[in-house]
């Protein structure tokens, strides 16, 4: 297997865009990419593109040939593909992006992620992501996922003693975060006093413990790491990739409070970099809801299961901690536009090896891992990245 | 490129007058029935509760109470009125014109000039605009434009949190004038972030999108037009009034321009009779005209869905002190005299329980 290395990035700014369209935004994020990689259109071997629903939120499917027309490179016919695992999509894109270059078939790889999903209204766009939940076990029954990590969050309570504010606390630390970072959705601290004053969306989790309904996209160039030097001065390696699946619905699995699909990802990951959770410097981490982040410290093993609540007290994740998680705002202050957040926490990782993440720069970042997370647990996509 | 609109020269208003139904829903009542916390809601809406057409309402009647509040109040006859607009999106009939009532039920008739318009919340001041240009050329001495409106909201729909009733008519004309409207001008695009398909009972609204690219767009750069147009600054103004679809937007929406509290309470009513649609900005702007000083420069921005939004520049004439405004209740005696209501109530006099 070949070495791989990110060589460019690009990103919009996350929010509510209603003023772009989805061309205008894959456009933005894959021309800042290129421009970034100073590569041409003549030098991508091949396009990959992760989006959850397009179809149903801007009623576009066939997006892979679509960001290689957008991009304008439609007479260049390079093979575009569109990968998806709902909130996964873009970490998965990233991975086949990775994998085609590491099996030696290409060298020069653009992938995205993208989502607009303001186009429809809240309840919609809830009701499209519960697509990604078991059809006939959960939708069904009217199970939204706030109210399928609520379940999580509840048992979590009742099995370790995480608290309301130990939940409340991940939304503070990641908008404080969000406030250094300018592409962020959400760029203002808030108080640990409103996001437990929130209106409940479902027991224990408030409407500051979800994240944000986000228009945003996001790209990288991949290239050979033999060949990246060419590019840029500052390549950073992709040292991990994991994988793994588990069932659609929560009720089938081992431990509702264990996302076995974050363990087996992340022991691949950490195998193929022959690394421990000890080595990571910092990590961005799929916190689509509060409880989201505690069990994703705990199954990567920064942490014991159990002790995520008590590392949010003792303030381990925040900027200035041991282990920095979600320095870029996380899903909850950045925004998740949900096909293009496995995109962003890899340009994210790529800014901060890179000694470019600004006033959220973390001191002397050598090894980041990114970690998405399709549903409530059922694809989950890991990445470690260094510096070279 | 030049602003679209006209500089009015001792062209404005000679009298107003305005009407608010006396039954109020509070918004607590609202979110009982819908298992919602009603102190929230208040809280996150800015309104606390709303005004409720009773049984025999609608924008034809409060249209006529407030036309003949406006002649209660001046020396005007009733014939010397040469046009009448009435701009609502609660018009009684599809087709059948409300002018036409109002025009008959005060003797304005039959040499008169009338139509219905409809621009979401801002067809009212679209009317002022009318009036100006009518007089300005000398095709009438006095033309009358009412903002009115029975709005409707779905049960359950957030809108059921603010869409009252009530209106406000002004008279323009060049003699006697209390207010001059010195500027105005429009901001106008096609935004489709409210709307009611004919035959539709209920208006369907695009959620979050009526804030940021409808509301504040709109009335952002029409108030900034304006004051580039008038060669003014916010705090050239005693009084400013914004549309008021809750309590929030208008607040941020004058934050955002450089206007105090002080200078918008006075024309803020939604917190206590919700939004009166196309009553809204001009219910503001008779509640300023209430306690307006001559000299007082008032600033006023509507906003219609759809979307537009209108700019007046004012200026507070010596004529407001001979105007007989006690003749006619204040704004602040109509928000104050009312009768609560409860939701059934509520549901029977707003015509929710329907059959056909």
């Amino acid at each position: 297997m070949r070495d791989v290395a990110v060589i460019g990035v690009g990103l919009t700014k996350f929010g509510e865009l209603w003023d772009k369209s989805f061309r205008q935004l894959i456009a933005e994020a894959g021309s800042k990419a290129i421009l970034d990689a100073k590569i041409e259109g003549k030098d991508i071997d091949a396009l990959y593109v992760g989006s959850m629903s397009s179809g149903r939120f801007v009623d576009q499917e066939h997006i892979g040939a679509l960001v290689a027309e957008v991009s304008g490179f439609s007479q260049l016919h390079i093979p575009a593909t569109r990968v998806e695992g709902a909130c996964a999509s873009g970490g998965l894109a990233v991975r086949e992006g990775y994998l085609s270059i590491a099996s030696g078939i290409n060298d020069i790889v653009v992938v995205g992620g993208i989502e607009k999903m303001n186009d429809v209204g809240g309840s919609e766009a809830t009701e499209i992501l519960a697509t990604a939940s078991d059809q006939e076990w959960e939708a069904f029954f009217g199970a939204t996922f706030p109210g399928i990590y609520a379940m999580i969050a509840t048992r979590h309570m009742h099995e370790y003693g995480t608290t309301k504010e130990q939940l409340a606390q991940v939304a503070v630390k990641n908008h404080a975060n969000g406030a250094f970072n300018p592409y962020a959705h959400y760029q203002s601290p808030i108080s640990l006093e409103s996001v437990l004053k929130a209106t409940t969306v479902a027991y224990p989790l408030g409407l500051l413990d979800c994240s944000p309904v986000s228009d945003g996209a996001a790209s990288l160039v991949l290239c050979a790491t033999e060949k990246a030097t060419k590019y840029t001065d500052k390549p950073v390696k992709i040292i991990g990739s994991g994988q793994a699946s588990d069932t659609l619905a929560l009720h089938g699995r081992r431990d509702i409070c264990t996302l076995d699909a974050t363990v087996y990802a992340a022991k691949m990951a950490y195998k193929q970099a022959n690394l421990t959770p000890k080595d990571i410097d910092f990590a961005e981490v799929h916190d689509c809801f509060t409880i989201a982040e505690i069990c994703a410290i705990e199954d990567l093993g920064f942490v014991e299961k159990g002790k995520g609540g008590k590392a949010i007290d003792n303030k381990i994740t925040t900027l200035d901690g041991s282990l920095p998680v979600n320095t870029s705002g996380g899903l909850k202050a950045k925004g998740h536009p949900v096909g293009a957040t496995g995109v962003a926490q890899i340009v994210e990782l790529t800014m901060q090896l890179r000694g470019e993440a600004g006033k959220r720069q973390v001191q002397d970042a050598k090894i980041g891992l990114a970690h998405n997370v399709g549903g409530s647990g059922a694809t989950c996509v890991i990445h470690i990245m260094e510096a070279m | 490129m030049p602003l679209v609109g006209f500089t009015m020269e001792q062209i404005g208003i000679v009298s107003y007058g305005a009407h608010i139904p006396r039954y109020r829903i509070k918004a607590e009542v609202i979110a009982a029935i819908w298992g919602k916390d009603g102190q929230a809601i208040s809280r996150g809406l800015g309104i606390f509760e709303k005004s409720v057409p009773s049984v025999d309402q609608d924008t034809a009647t409060i249209s006529v109470e407030a036309i003949r509040a406006a002649l209660k109040r001046c020396t005007l006859n009733p014939t010397d009125i040469g046009a009448i607009y009435v701009g609502s999106e609660s018009h009684p009939y599809a087709v059948k014109p409300t002018g036409t009532i109002v025009g008959e039920a005060i003797g304005a008739t039959p040499d008169l000039m009338v139509a219905d318009y409809e621009f979401a919340c801002k067809a009212g001041t679209a009317a002022i605009q009318t009036c100006l240009g009518f007089v300005k050329a000398g095709m009438i001495d006095y033309g009358v434009a009412i903002g009115a409106d029975t709005s409707q909201a779905a049960p359950g729909d957030a809108l059921e949190y603010s869409a009252s009733a009530g209106g406000a008519a002004f008279i323009i004309g060049k003699t006697n004038v209390i207010a001059t409207i010195n500027h105005t001008l429009s901001y106008t695009t096609d935004t489709p972030d409210f709307w009611r398909r004919a035959e539709m009972k209920y208006p369907s609204h695009g959620g979050r999108f009526t804030g940021e690219p409808a509301y504040f767009k709109h009335i952002t750069n029409c108030a900034t037009n304006l004051m580039t147009k008038a060669g003014t600054k916010p705090q050239d103004y005693t009084y400013a009034i914004f549309h008021q679809p809750n309590g929030k937007f208008p607040v941020n929406v004058a934050k955002k321009l450089g206007f105090t509290m002080d200078q918008i309470k006075q024309g803020l009513l939604v917190p206590y009779i919700g939004n009166t649609y196309s009553g809204a900005s001009m219910i503001g702007l008779a509640s300023v005209l209430d306690v307006a000083k001559p000299g007082d420069r008032i600033f006023m921005t509507s906003y219609g869905s759809g979307a537009g939004s209108d700019g007046f520049d004012m200026t507070v004439t010596n004529n407001i002190t001979r105007l007989a405004r006690q003749k006619a209740p204040t704004i602040a005696q109509l928000v104050a005299d009312k009768e609560y209501v409860d939701y059934g109530t509520y549901a029977k006099m707003t015509n929710l329980l329907f059959w056909e």
